[in-house]
């Protein structure tokens, strides 16, 4: 026994040396993404947009007069690692923000930490409308799921001048099910016609059922809220099945994978995204030629959020003055910041209230199409 | 934090609580000759100890945190270890029957009762949610019970992880407990007095169980079920029964967990999450409580550990160490796994939890 407990107090022994050295003169703030697990290049993306608004802002003088230190800590994309991580930040590494993570559930894992401890977060990319739900303390840098469905149905009404359309989206999934609904109850308060609205079941390859319903419907414009993968395929057969107008869908088409998949089929296709590469606005230009110069590669969404989400959380501890919980998210609240991907201000439930970008497919590569104001 | 400070307070804490308490337990013991009194006494110390630690802030919210994490992995593994290791059925499941009890008690708490932990009395509908969690769980576990356990083997073990995607596949359809979104504002209930208490009930229980008749027909069957069945052992009752109980205990487990995370969600409870807990059963060694508890906190702690190891490592040397932290877990579980197969303790087990005439 007691041979036990000398190896528990070596053990928590090595914990408090590597775990308490105390940093002077800096400001902790966490960042958290799923470095490893089945979401691994978004961690690793996430990790980049972090770290670069962190060297951006120390280069230039650091904040309140200190150097900012990023903790950066691995989620695995798993709820259980996510508390744990946000405990270890808030408990052991005393950071006074956290900007994180990626996937909603681990969000919604972290969040009620950081609302008991008065730690302000940011989610970079947690599309779920829950998770800012938990408390105050809790805002992120990404629009929610309905909002896309929302600027896909105004751009096919306005840019395609479609006036019957029709959605297909997987039944098991929250993400694609929002989108569509959105989609449809905008499309019908502008005045259109849903002529079909078909769902599949997740995992499906073969989607001819639904889609020869929708074909034979003839609509102007079908709206595909899918990932990349179920799109190249639902892509592939609806145009086998003779139809050849547009296909709008949500950001779950960002990937190269879609074209490379879908091949001709995804031309004609356009879809709803944060941020494109080719916007023209100077803020985006100078961000995507600082990252290529930093990383040697382009910045792809999640990394400009992350970017974005880190930016918004400095401001707001410098608008404060503080590094008090408290006064960081009441700055925050009333922030109202130009950053990579368009102008964010909070609403009351502290998503942000900005634009989304059209991306067109086009002879295989993403092209910028247009912005779309809320 | 200091370091030495820490430890200092670690020793006068310990001599002032726990070595009392044993020496106590000891002498009760040696009186009555029974070993429940050590036990029990020996829990009850180191429960103080770590909850003296945790109060007065020398274990900061995070080392608690592991500790919470650490008490349900015990009770996970244990629970599996009477099916795997001592009954020597081979389930690939356990996780289902943790993702049964996590969402009947999130029912009761969250969407049934909308429970408030500041309300005096919701802890009691809370602790009956848990029980009502674990019963769910047991009823399952003797559900899939029946059919599959006139299987042997590898056909055992696929049935039981085809049973964990099934439970995982309906609540992810289920859309009054959040379908593929999970089960979220699950009240926080869970603390470490009700989780070490539930880790240490599953503990007791498995252990006594094991001496008694029933577990005799457990370890029977393990050893050889056509020999067991010649003595007269209904072998497939029984394994229902370590079927139940296991699942039971689980089902607790996955009940506290939800209320630790404040959430539940399906993919939380899928093959990798029974793999992990089938890793502590096999690594600490199969058929010992022992081992299941020392291997739970060992290898939820190392996980942590290395965290901040590689991150301090990493910070001195300049280079990414910290993103290797998997990949250092899973060879140390490899190295485990060569040069101790039997697992770390074998099938040994420690003095407290045999009976005293049971020396080995």
């Amino acid at each position: 026994m007691k041979r036990a407990l000398l190896i528990v107090a070596t053990v928590l022994a090595v914990f408090g040396i590597f775990g308490c050295a105390q940093g002077g003169g800096e400001i902790k703030i966490g960042g958290v993404g799923p470095v490893t697990g089945e979401a691994a290049t978004f961690g690793v993306s996430t990790k980049m947009g972090c770290q670069m608004a962190v060297d951006e802002w120390n280069a230039a003088g650091g904040l309140l007069g200190k150097q900012i230190k990023l903790i950066y800590a691995d989620d695995k994309g798993e709820p259980a690692e996510g508390a744990t991580v946000w405990n270890k930040l808030i408990q052991q590494d005393k950071v006074v923000a956290i900007v994180g993570t990626v996937m909603s559930k681990v969000s919604l894992a972290g969040a009620p930490i950081s609302q008991a401890a008065g730690i302000p977060m940011i989610s970079p990319t947690s599309t779920n409308t829950k998770v800012t739900e938990v408390g105050d303390y809790i805002f992120r840098a990404c629009f929610i799921d309905p909002f896309q469905g929302t600027v896909g149905a105004k751009f096919a009404w306005d840019d395609l001048g479609a006036r019957k359309a029709a959605a297909i989206f997987d039944v098991g999934n929250d993400y694609t099910k929002g989108l569509s609904e959105a989609f449809r109850d905008k499309f019908l308060a502008l005045g259109g016609e849903m002529v079909a609205f078909e769902a599949h079941p997740t995992g499906a390859t073969d989607f001819k059922a639904q889609l020869t319903k929708i074909v034979q419907a003839m609509p102007d414009v079908v709206y595909v809220s899918d990932y990349y993968n179920d799109v190249a395929l639902i892509a592939k057969q609806i145009r086998e099945l003779g139809y050849t107008g547009p296909l709008v869908g949500g950001d779950g088409w960002d990937s190269p994978e879609l074209t490379a998949i879908g091949g001709a089929a995804v031309e004609n296709g356009f879809f709803t995204n944060h941020y494109s590469k080719d916007d023209t606005r100077p803020v985006v230009k100078e961000f995507v030629a600082k990252f290529k110069a930093k990383f040697g590669s382009e910045p792809d969404a999640l990394a400009t959020l992350a970017y974005d989400a880190m930016y918004l959380m400095l401001t707001g501890i410098k608008q404060a003055g503080s590094t008090e919980g408290a006064k960081i998210k009441d700055a925050l609240a009333g922030i109202s910041l130009d950053v990579v991907s368009g102008r964010v201000q909070f609403d009351a439930s502290r998503n942000p209230v900005k634009s989304a970008v059209i991306i067109e497919i086009k002879g295989g590569q993403q092209v910028y199409r247009t912005t779309v104001n809320p | 934090m200091e370091y030495k400070p820490v430890l200092q307070t670690l020793k006068r804490i310990g001599s002032w609580i726990v070595f009392p308490l044993l020496s106590v337990g000891d002498i009760v013991g040696r009186k009555t000759g029974r070993n429940m009194p050590r036990l029990t006494l020996a829990a009850l110390g180191i429960y103080l100890y770590i909850y003296v630690l945790g109060s007065t802030g020398v274990f900061n919210g995070y080392v608690m945190h592991i500790i919470n994490l650490s008490l349900i992995y015990v009770a996970l593994a244990a629970s599996l270890n009477l099916i795997n290791g001592i009954t020597g059925q081979f389930s690939l499941g356990h996780m289902g029957f943790a993702a049964v009890g996590a969402y009947v008690s999130g029912t009761f708490t969250t969407l049934l009762f909308k429970l408030n932990p500041s309300v005096p009395g919701a802890y009691l509908v809370f602790v009956g949610a848990i029980v009502a969690g674990g019963v769910a769980a047991a009823l399952m576990g003797v559900l899939i019970g029946f059919p599959s356990l006139r299987l042997k083997g590898d056909y055992l073990a696929i049935v039981t992880l085809g049973f964990g995607e099934i439970i995982r596949t309906i609540l992810n359809n289920i859309s009054y407990v959040g379908g593929p979104r999970g089960l979220l504002g699950i009240p926080k209930f869970s603390n470490f007095t009700i989780i070490f208490a539930a880790a240490f009930l599953t503990i007791l229980v498995i252990r006594n169980l094991v001496h008694s008749s029933h577990g005799r027909a457990f370890l029977a069957i393990r050893e050889n079920e056509l020999a067991a069945e010649l003595a007269g052992i209904d072998t497939t009752r029984y394994k229902v029964l370590s079927f139940a109980i296991g699942a039971g205990f689980a089902g607790v487990a996955g009940g506290l967990f939800a209320h630790l995370l404040q959430m539940a969600h399906p993919t939380q409870y899928g093959f990798m999450g029974s793999v992990m807990v089938l890793i502590m059963v096999y690594a600490g060694g199969v058929g010992s409580l022992t081992g299941s508890i020392i291997a739970a906190f060992s290898l939820t702690f190392l996980s942590e550990g290395l965290r901040g190891v590689l991150d301090g490592l990493g910070e001195l040397t300049n280079l990414p160490l910290g993103d290797l932290r998997m990949v250092i877990y899973a060879l140390l579980l490899i190295l485990i796994m060569l040069f101790r197969t039997e697992g770390l303790m074998g099938n040994k087990e420690s003095k407290l939890l045999m009976l005293p005439e049971d020396k080995r």
